[in-house]
């Protein structure tokens, strides 16, 4: 008596959703079935990896990134680096630096660096905004306008600031959104409703449904992960249907593990190492959970995370 | 297929005789369909409808152990697909391959890593023993292997030296990793003869389940699957595959704990090891093994591990106590927050990135966050104040600071009463803050 397979295809589908242009541009989404379950039925489109530089360009104090992006001076050369390495779907403008209770770069300034970004790449590009939700209302509204054309992702807007960023940067300037929520599926659930509400249309608009270093509480980004999807697929909910964004870089090179120098305790090993491994090994729990995108720092992760998703596409 | 309380009331004697201490056997049956007694409590059940009800509600997965005394693992018993729907209950047991050639490296290795988070000792568990051909190096290796306090999995399809290998470690309960389709036979004999855990492993999906049914057709069903295939997305497919058909569709033969080694779809590649590993943690990998664990990798897959089969209903809490952040001393600030380790790892972390010391008072809080813990009446000024007697804050510290969570600023008043003599600050409402919120202060 042979193994009897029994596949899980749904009739419903996660939303596509296209950014960039020409022929680098790349589509998220698509898929019927639960996350990289190809043996049920062939993934639409595979995963995608972005690869993050900030307005002060990289983090210096992690030696491969310094020796990655070794003569790149301007913005322009750090962006068109990040968008060669081995790996790379599209790159991350992260403006940390507009934070007002930060360095507070000026929102003229951060247009600025942006449109260089947008220029030295060829591939797509999202911009993560400041965290500071007025900040960034006015922020991606600017951007936005001064990016018409390219098919930005603006990542991202929350329940404070939808309004303006609905309105601005995904209706009148037709790029693309990432809506925001804190780890929970109705919170997630919610502001999808209020942005399609906004006249967003589904192919406009993916979200970001929070996110957390492996052993800071991933159990609770596992679990509206598994939840979330299976509401898309199995209920068929229109409003949990969008693509997965995690930017998993914020999370991973912010706990300790990736941050206490090898001096303070020498049994651990070097920092990069463990930076590496805390993204690699959060990068593939998120992607285990429906992630469509992650997002990254190192060219290890990049590489490794990158043939990971090849490897089970 | 559980049989539910009204098919089990059908094969009592429907007597109402009360001498399984229940009124009627229509209560009796309906406390069997939930597991709260068993069927063996009624005098009167035949034989055969016995072995039905063993037979209909036995889990859809077994629960099996491995390991003897201290090194002794507890392997499947799951009963969901996702830990939403219930909880996970048998951690994940990572273990190193080790060869007759790579022992003493790899072991040293293994043995550096061992740490305490969360009450939860962390280290390697298991050791994966490679059969490489040599059959007295395989005997020296099992030899070399034992006494290291890890639970043993003896990796090798060879009958003989598998048989000899037991003689040597049959008390530790090893795991024999060693059925295939060709010698299962004498394979399920040595480990009923050993009383030993039996790995199967095949070409594909059919090939294992026709093995698994055949070894249980011999009567054995102390089984692992091991669900390793030829690449990495093989592998994902069958441990997915394994585990659905036990617990959704409710397949007996697939409901046994799996084993994958992600070393070889990975070999060399030590970071995809670390990726592979990740989501087997969260894609039903039983055993996951690697060609190494070191604290790089350790630190986040043991935290994910720990994570990902916590108890959904139950927080997972901090113990109580001083934890000193960036070499703070008796002269440094006190912060307070709840016991929630979610809050405790946001707050330590932030206070850790902004270089200032500091000492970290947690008091019990029941697990909760810092609001609800505050509506709860489990985090107030009064269960400040006794917590810091508990703890003898005043004879250990000597600053006078108290700084205390932005959304319980309103305990200010009272941890003033409460705590005469102490300057109580209020930090901002977000964890995210207390970088600039403690540079500034200090």
């Amino acid at each position: 008596m042979a193994f009897k397979r029994v596949p899980q295809k749904f009739t419903a589908t996660v939303n596509e959703v296209t950014i960039g242009t020409g022929d680098k541009a790349i589509t998220l989404g698509g898929e019927n079935v639960l996350p990289l379950y190809s043996f049920d039925a062939p993934i639409t489109n595979k995963a995608r990896v972005g690869v993050q530089i900030t307005d002060a360009g990289y983090d210096k104090t992690v030696p491969a990134l310094a020796a990655y992006y070794a003569g790149a001076e301007t913005i322009a050369d750090i962006a068109k680096k990040a968008s060669e390495m081995p790996g790379a779907d599209f790159v991350v403008l992260s403006l940390e630096g507009a934070d007002p209770n930060g360095e507070d770069k000026s929102v003229e300034e951060c247009v600025a660096l942006a449109k260089e970004v947008a220029a030295a790449i060829d591939c797509p590009l999202a911009i993560q905004g400041s965290k500071n939700v007025e900040k960034d209302a006015v922020l991606f509204d600017k951007l936005a306008e001064a990016l018409q054309g390219k098919n930005v992702l603006m990542v991202s807007c929350k329940t404070e600031n939808y309004k303006t960023v609905s309105a601005s940067a995904a209706i009148a300037y037709s790029q693309k959104i990432s809506a925001e929520s804190a780890v929970d599926i109705n919170l997630a659930k919610q502001l999808n409703v209020l942005i399609s509400q906004m006249g967003v249309k589904a192919e406009s608009y993916v979200m970001n449904v929070g996110a957390a270093a492996a052993g800071y509480g991933f159990e609770y980004v596992a679990s509206t992960l598994d939840r979330v999807r299976g509401a898309a697929l199995t209920q068929d909910d229109a409003m949990l249907q969008m693509p997965i964004i995690t930017p998993v870089c914020d999370e991973a090179w912010s706990v300790k593990e990736s941050i206490v120098s090898e001096e303070d305790l020498p049994e651990w090993g070097a920092r990069e190492t463990r930076g590496v491994q805390m993204e690699v090994a959060t990068a593939a729990a998120c992607l285990a959970g429906g992630s469509n995108a992650v997002i990254l720092r190192h060219p290890e992760s990049v590489k490794t995370i990158a043939a990971l998703i090849a490897d089970l596409t | 297929m559980a049989l539910k309380g009204l098919d089990i009331f059908k094969l009592t004697p429907k007597t109402n005789c009360k001498e399984c201490g229940n009124p009627t056997c229509m209560a009796f049956s309906m406390k069997v369909a939930q597991g709260a007694v068993g069927i063996e409590k009624c005098p009167y059940m035949s034989e055969e409808a016995k072995a039905t009800l063993n037979e209909a509600n036995a889990p859809a997965m077994k629960t099996l152990k491995f390991g003897a005394g201290e090194t002794e693992k507890t392997l499947g018993g799951e009963t969901v697909l996702f830990r939403h729907d219930k909880t996970f209950v048998s951690q994940s047991v990572f273990g190193v391959n080790v060869c007759a050639g790579c022992f003493d490296e790899r072991i040293a290795e293994v043995e550096k890593v061992s740490y305490d988070r969360i009450g939860e000792h962390m280290y390697t568990e298991a050791l994966n023993l490679k059969f490489s051909g040599d059959k007295a190096a395989y005997l020296e290796l099992v030899k070399k292997a034992m006494g290291h306090g890890r639970a043993l999995i003896l990796e090798c399809t060879c009958v003989e030296t598998a048989a000899a290998a037991l003689e040597i470690c049959a008390a530790e309960k090893p795991i024999l990793n060693g059925a295939t389709p060709e010698n299962y036979k004498e394979m399920t004999e040595l480990a009923q003869k050993n009383g030993v855990l039996l790995g199967i492993s095949a070409g594909d999906l059919d090939a294992l389940y026709d093995t698994a049914a055949a070894v249980e057709a011999l009567g054995y069903k102390d089984l692992v699957l091991d669900v390793t295939g030829a690449t990495a997305k093989d592998t994902y497919a069958n441990a997915i595959q394994v585990r659905r058909a036990a617990l959704k569709d409710k397949d007996r033969t697939f409901g046994y704990p799996s084993i994958v080694n992600v070393a070889k779809v990975a070999a060399g590649d030590a970071t995809m090891q670390t990726a592979l590993a990740s989501m087997f943690v969260l894609k039903y990998g039983s055993i996951i093994l690697m060609d190494s664990m070191t604290y790089a990798q350790a630190l986040p897959l043991f935290g994910l591990r720990q994570n990902i089969f916590t108890d959904p209903q139950k927080p997972m809490k901090v113990e109580p106590g001083i934890y000193a952040l960036n070499g703070a001393d008796e002269n440094s600030p006190c912060v307070t927050t709840v016991d929630f380790a979610l809050t405790y790892f946001i707050v330590s972390g932030e206070l850790e990135r902004s270089g200032v010391p500091c000492n970290l008072i947690i008091s019990d809080a029941g697990g909760y966050s810092v609001l609800t813990a505050w509506a709860a009446g489990k985090f107030s000024a009064g269960t400040i104040a006794k917590s810091f007697k508990e703890l003898d804050i005043e004879g250990k510290i000597k600053n006078r600071t108290l700084i205390i969570p932005g959304k319980a600023a309103v305990l200010k008043g009272e941890l003033e009463e409460q705590l005469p003599g102490w300057t109580i600050v209020v930090a901002p409402n977000e964890a995210t803050g207390l970088v600039k919120f403690m540079k500034d202060y200090k």
